[in-house]
């Protein structure tokens, strides 16, 4: 049976690595090859990179740490963040890069997922949804760029609209949980996850160690993911999976 | 020297980098000669059976890689590389391989989810195999929709388990293969490719 996979998520800026902390302050945590090269050994499954650079300069640099991160580590890395065309995919996984990830862009324009998965292979194409509750509906709402757009756009049926056009994993995102610590949105990552084919790696929330049981246990997830509370040392990748394995989820 | 066959599929960098690691010249290249040259043989591939197949022939790499396993050096096929060593894929229509070992490759098919992808744990069925030396079993990092189903079980070195047993690696003399990603597959993947870098005279520095 596959491991439940415990991914980190590195925000990179520029060439540095920094996390947004409530959406406004960016903390400096350093190099993201040295970093990536310290989670694999500590055992992370992947790795997660997420450019947020603005600038043309910004997103050139981000070539280079794919580049030096691809020659350091052993385990597979996603690299997301403003790629909006089949050749960004291109240039990332020639440098090494082993799936790309995408959000906005397949939003604006979903043929984007099937370009990706035709030219790639499903296996590359990572949809990230950002999603929250919308109270009205009575169901989950996908946002756009970073957050901060509406799409009018159900996530249970985007996920599925991605899946169909070829995706071969979704990056869920709660925007309700993400920065509460409070645990993952176990009732969005269960939705979307029983109702697909396709692997979902929950994103947004985790806070204490058994969030992570929860998430696999009870929502189904096939990873999850997490930046703050690795970056900060809150706890070790080591110490989540030890908790997961007693708790009989089957990890690396 | 360990030549990393490149054909136009998929990304040959990271196996490039970690045959680098390991201590090993490498050269990525589609020269026949360069190829027949090497000391061991990797042939990589992410992508379709079908065009990995007709990029092989338009280039006759397929005849390369054929006289290459001939010769009796150690040559690896990683992924896609290990489905192309089998008679023939049913991927997207029915397709030949190299025919180095006998067997197909199927479609997986079945209510869970596809591709078979992340980290799953190896079982060893041939414990002496040189491939195996040192090591004990634990997980690997396999992405891939289509499994191979090698005719002969002594071909069969090591399984792991997807709703079925699923071939993780083959060998048959001086050829091998592997289903999932060595390169990417932490330590016990590092560890698995250098045994079989090991086998080559390639020179270790």
């Amino acid at each position: 049976m596959l491991a439940k996979r415990i991914i980190p998520c590195l925000d990179v800026k520029d060439g540095r690595v920094v996390k947004g902390v409530n959406f406004v302050n960016l903390r400096d945590a350093g190099d993201p090859v040295e970093l990536a090269a310290t989670y694999d050994q500590e055992g992370a499954d992947e790795l997660v990179f997420l450019d947020i650079s603005a600038s043309v300069e910004g997103r050139a640099t981000m070539i280079e740490v794919v580049k030096r991160t691809a020659g350091e580590i052993t385990i597979p890395f996603t690299v997301g963040g403003g790629i909006s065309h089949v050749d960004d995919m291109k240039r990332l996984l020639r440098a090494g890069a082993d799936k790309i990830g995408i959000n906005t862009a397949a939003v604006l324009n979903p043929t984007l997922v099937q370009e990706g998965s035709r030219k790639f292979g499903s296996q590359c194409i990572v949809v990230a949804i950002d999603a929250k509750f919308n109270a009205e509906w009575g169901e989950w709402e996908v946002y756009t760029h970073g957050g901060r757009k509406t799409t009018g756009i159900k996530a249970l049926e985007w996920a599925r609209e991605v899946e169909r056009l070829g995706a071969g994993e979704i990056l869920l995102t709660s925007m309700d949980a993400d920065g509460t610590k409070d645990g993952f949105d176990i009732k969005l990552t269960q939705a979307v996850s029983d109702s697909l084919g396709i692997p979902v790696i929950a994103s947004g929330g985790a806070g204490r160690i058994e969030h992570f049981n929860e998430v696999f246990q009870q929502a189904h997830a096939d990873a999850a993911l997490a930046a703050t509370i690795f970056h900060y040392k809150e706890m070790t990748i080591r110490e989540v999976k030890d908790d997961l394995r007693l708790k009989g989820v089957e990890v690396r | 020297m360990i030549a990393i066959i490149d054909y136009g599929m998929g990304n040959l960098h990271s196996v490039s980098k970690a045959v680098e690691r390991l201590g090993y010249e490498t050269v990525i290249t589609a020269d026949p000669q360069t190829i027949a040259a090497a000391d061991g043989a990797i042939l990589p591939g992410v992508g379709a059976f079908g065009d990995a197949m007709q990029n092989l022939r338009e280039t006759k790499l397929d005849e390369v890689a054929q006289a290459y396993a001939a010769s009796g050096k150690p040559m690896l096929g990683i992924c896609l590389g290990m489905q192309l060593l089998f008679s023939q894929s049913e991927e997207y229509g029915t397709n030949d391989g190299l025919n180095l070992l006998p067997g197909k490759v199927v479609r997986f098919a079945g209510d869970y989810k596809i591709p078979h992808m992340g980290w799953n744990k190896l079982s060893f069925l041939q414990e002496q195999s040189p491939l195996f030396s040192g090591l004990t079993e634990g997980h690997v990092y396999f992405v891939h929709s289509f499994h191979a189903k090698p005719e002969l079980a002594s071909d069969l070195l090591a399984t792991t388990d997807y709703y079925q047993q699923v071939t993780a690696i083959v060998g048959r003399g001086n050829v091998y293969g592997m289903q999932f990603h060595p390169e990417k597959s932490g330590e016990l993947g590092m560890q698995l490719l250098g045994n079989f870098l090991a086998l080559t005279s390639s020179e270790r520095s």
